[in-house]
C-alpha cells in the first residue's frame, strides 16, 4: 500500500472502499482516499434519491472519473435521509476532500448493530495491503 | 524519433469570417407565412475554399488507421481496404433513395439479403436484421427482442446478468431496455465464475450477456456449460459480437449456444469506425426469435425481393433499413475474403496478438497467465510503483512515436491496464517496432514520459474540462461564446472602473 493514503482511525470501512461515520444513530458515507486516488479526477456523480429504502449492498450512487465508472453501495440497510447535492456541481470534492466535504449521503440505519460488522481502520488497512 | 504531427493555429469555423450567419435568399412574394420564415441559418458565411482549407488542416492534425498503427484494444481498429470505399461510392449506392419502389432497388435489396445470409452463416444464427446503426444500438435491439420474447410467454423476467469484464455498453443497453443488471465476478483464471453464475441465476433471469473471447482476450471454455445453466432456468444468451474477430471459421456463437447477438461491422468486417458517423450493428437471432426482429424484413419470393412486416416485430429501430453504404463495404469485404479468408483473418489476428504479447511479457506483467486470443491485457502497475510511470503516461508517450495508444484502464479488474489489439492487418515489422518502443519507454526518464506527448498537434488535453463542459453543437457553442463575451465585457467594465478609481477621472 502506498504511504500517502489517508485512513482515518475514527471511521469504519467497507471492502468496496466506502467510509462510514456514525452520527446520532445515523451514518454518513463517502468514498475513501484510496478510492478517489484510484478513480483519479471525478467528473460526474449520480446521487442517491432522498427517501430511498436501501438494502445492504444495493448500488446507491455512481461516480464517473476520466478513467472509469464505479458504483457506491449501501453499507447497511436503511433509508437515505440526506444527500450531498453540492456534488452535482462540484464532483471534484470527492478528490479534494473525500472524508469531509465530499461525503455522499446520510442513511438512517434500520438495525444499528450492522455498524459493528463494518471494517475498522486496521482491518481496512490490511485489506488494502493484500 | 522522426514523427511530427501537423500543428496549425486553427480557429473554430464558427469564429471564422466576419459576415455572420448564412442569409437565406428567400423570395419576398413567397407563400410561406412570415411567422414560419427564417432569415438566416446557424451556419457561418464562408467561402468554399475557406471551408475546405479549414477541414484539410484539421484532418492533418488528426490520427487515423491510414496514418499508422492503432492497437486500441476491444475496438478492432483494422485497416479499411480501399476497394470497399470504391464500391460504396458507385452511383448504384449513392444515387438511390430509400423511398424508391421495391422493383427499382432489387439489386440493393439482394445485396442486403445476401449480406444477412452471409452473417448468418458466419455466426451460426438463423436470421439477421441489418437495421441497428451501431454496436450498442444492436445490443439495445437484442435486449428489446429478449424482452418481447419473455413477455410473449407471459413471464416477468427483470434481470440481465453481466460479468465484470463486460463492455460498459452491455449493462447500459440492458438498463436502457428496462432490465436490472446483475454483475458477476471473474474467477482467478480471468473467466466467468460458474458458481457465481449459478448463484445469480433465478426465475427472474431474462438473459446472460457475454462476449467470447472475453475482454481479457481469454476464451470462455465453459461456454456450453454456461449456456446450459442459463437455458435450464428459462433465460436466453446474448452474444456481444465485439470479439467475433477472434473466432471466425473456428467456432461461432450459434454452436456456443447463444440465442441473440450483434455484429460490429466496423470491427470484424473492416468498415470505417464512425467517430460518431454512420455505423452498423446488425442483430442475429435463432429461429424461434425471428418474428421479433425489427421491421421491415427483406424476403425473397419467386425471384423478387420484398420488404415485409411481421406483427410480432419489435418495430423499427432506425429510419429505413440501416446505413446502406456501410453494409455495402461489409458485403464487399466478406465476398473478397470468402470463408477461407475469414478464417485466416481470425487466425492471423490471434497470431499477431500472441506474438506481440510474448514480446512485451515478462517486461510488462500479465495478469491471468492464459493463452490469449485476438487481444491481451498487460499491467503497468510495477512500472508505476517503481518509476511512477502509469498506463496513461505510456499511452501518451506512444503518440510521440506515431503510434496510437492502446485502450487504458479497461477492463477495470486489472490495475494500470493496457489493452492491446494489433489486428490481423499489421505486419511483423510494425509489431516489432511497437514492441521496441513499448520497452524503451519503460527505461525513459519518468519526467520526460509524464509530460509527453511533445510531437503531436496538441499536448495533454484537459479531460476533466472536456468531460464536464462538452460542447458538440453550434447552438451550444454560440451560447457558450456569448456567455464568455459577457464575462469578458463585465471584466472590462470592472477593469475600467478600477482604473478610473486609480486615476481619479470621472
Amino acid at each position: 500500500m502506498a504511504d500517502n493514503i489517508e485512513i482515518r482511525e475514527d471511521l469504519r470501512y467497507t471492502t468496496n472502499d466506502e467510509w462510514v461515520k456514525i452520527e446520532n444513530g445515523n451514518i454518513r458515507i463517502g468514498i475513501t482516499d484510496h478510492a478517489q486516488q484510484q478513480l483519479t479526477d471525478v467528473v460526474f456523480v449520480e446521487l442517491p434519491k432522498l427517501g430511498t429504502i436501501v438494502k445492504r449492498g444495493d448500488v446507491i450512487g455512481q461516480v464517473e472519473s476520466v478513467k472509469t465508472v464505479a458504483s457506491i453501495n449501501a453499507p447497511v440497510n436503511g433509508e437515505v435521509i440526506e444527500v450531498n447535492e453540492r456534488l452535482d456541481d462540484l464532483p471534484h470534492l470527492f478528490n479534494e476532500s473525500p472524508y469531509d466535504e465530499g461525503w455522499l449521503a446520510v442513511i438512517k440505519m434500520k438495525d444499528s448493530s450492522e455498524y459493528d460488522d463494518l471494517l475498522d481502520a486496521d482491518e481496512y488497512r490490511k485489506k488494502l495491503d493484500e | 524519433m522522426s514523427y511530427r504531427q501537423a500543428r496549425y493555429d486553427v480557429e473554430l469555423i464558427q469564429k471564422m469570417g466576419d459576415k455572420g450567419d448564412v442569409i437565406l435568399p428567400l423570395p419576398e412574394d413567397d407563400e410561406i407565412p412570415s411567422e414560419l420564415r427564417r432569415t438566416s441559418l446557424d451556419i457561418p458565411n464562408l467561402r468554399e475554399n475557406e471551408v475546405v482549407r479549414h477541414y484539410t488542416n484539421l484532418s492533418q492534425m488528426n490520427f487515423g488507421i491510414d496514418n499508422g498503427f492503432y492497437p486500441l484494444g476491444s475496438c478492432t481498429m483494422k485497416y479499411n481496404p480501399k476497394y470497399a470505399d470504391i464500391l460504396s461510392s458507385l452511383p448504384t449506392v449513392t444515387d438511390i433513395h430509400p423511398c424508391q419502389d421495391e422493383e427499382g432497388v432489387q439489386g440493393s435489396l439482394q445485396l442486403m439479403y445476401e449480406l444477412e445470409k452471409s452473417l448468418a452463416a458466419i455466426s451460426g444464427m438463423d436470421a439477421i436484421s441489418l437495421q441497428p446503426a451501431a454496436g450498442a444500438h444492436g445490443e439495445f435491439t437484442g435486449m428489446l427482442i429478449i424482452k418481447a420474447y419473455h413477455e410473449g410467454l407471459g413471464e416477468l423476467r427483470k434481470e440481465v446478468i453481466v460479468p465484470d469484464t463486460a463492455h460498459g455498453t452491455n449493462p447500459a443497453s440492458a438498463a436502457m431496455a428496462g432490465f436490472e443488471v446483475v454483475e458477476i465476478p471473474s474467477n482467478e483464471d480471468g473467466r466467468v465464475d460458474l458458481s457465481a453464475l449459478e448463484a445469480a441465476i433465478s426465475p427472474r433471469t431474462a438473459a446472460l450477456m457475454l462476449t467470447n473471447p472475453n475482454t481479457l482476450g481469454i476464451f470462455e471454455k465453459d461456454i456450453v456449460k454456461m449456456a446450459e445453466i442459463v437455458h435450464d432456468a428459462g433465460g436466453l444468451l446474448y452474444y456481444d459480437g465485439a470479439n467475433l474477430n477472434a473466432v471466425m471459421g473456428r467456432t461461432n456463437p450459434g454452436v456456443m449456444g447463444f440465442d441473440v447477438m450483434h455484429f460490429n461491422l466496423h470491427k470484424t468486417f473492416a468498415t470505417p469506425h464512425g467517430g460518431g458517423g454512420p455505423g452498423a450493428g446488425p442483430v442475429g437471432v435463432k429461429a424461434f426469435l425471428e418474428p421479433f426482429l425489427p421491421a421491415p424484413r427483406i424476403t425473397l419470393k419467386n425471384g423478387t425481393y420484398h420488404l415485409t412486416y411481421d406483427a410480432k416485430s419489435i418495430g423499427k429501430v432506425r429510419s429505413f433499413y440501416g446505413n446502406f453504404a456501410v453494409l455495402v463495404r461489409a458485403y464487399a469485404y466478406i465476398l473478397k475474403c470468402g470463408s477461407d479468408g475469414l478464417k485466416k483473418v481470425s487466425d492471423k489476428a490471434v497470431l499477431n496478438s500472441n506474438y506481440l504479447c510474448n514480446k512485451l511479457v515478462p517486461s510488462y506483467d500479465m495478469p491471468f497467465k492464459k493463452l490469449r486470443k485476438h487481444e491481451f491485457v498487460i499491467s503497468a502497475k510495477r512500472l508505476k510503483e517503481e518509476r511512477d510511470i502509469t498506463a496513461m503516461d505510456i499511452s501518451k508517450r506512444l503518440l510521440d512515436y506515431g503510434m496510437m495508444a492502446p485502450t487504458v484502464y479497461f477492463p477495470s479488474l486489472v490495475e494500470e491496464a493496457l489493452m492491446i489489439e494489433p489486428t490481423e492487418t499489421e505486419s511483423i515489422e510494425t509489431l516489432d517496432q511497437f514492441a521496441d518502443i513499448m520497452l524503451s519507454i519503460m527505461a525513459e526518464d519518468p519526467d520526460l514520459v509524464k509530460n509527453s506527448p511533445y510531437n503531436t498537434s496538441v499536448r495533454r488535453v484537459d479531460e476533466v474540462h472536456a468531460a464536464r463542459e462538452l460542447i458538440l453543437s453550434y447552438l451550444r457553442l454560440k451560447r457558450h461564446l456569448g456567455d464568455m463575451q459577457e464575462i469578458e465585457e463585465k471584466h472590462d467594465v470592472a477593469n475600467n472602473l478600477m482604473s478610473d478609481d486609480y486615476t481619479g477621472t470621472e
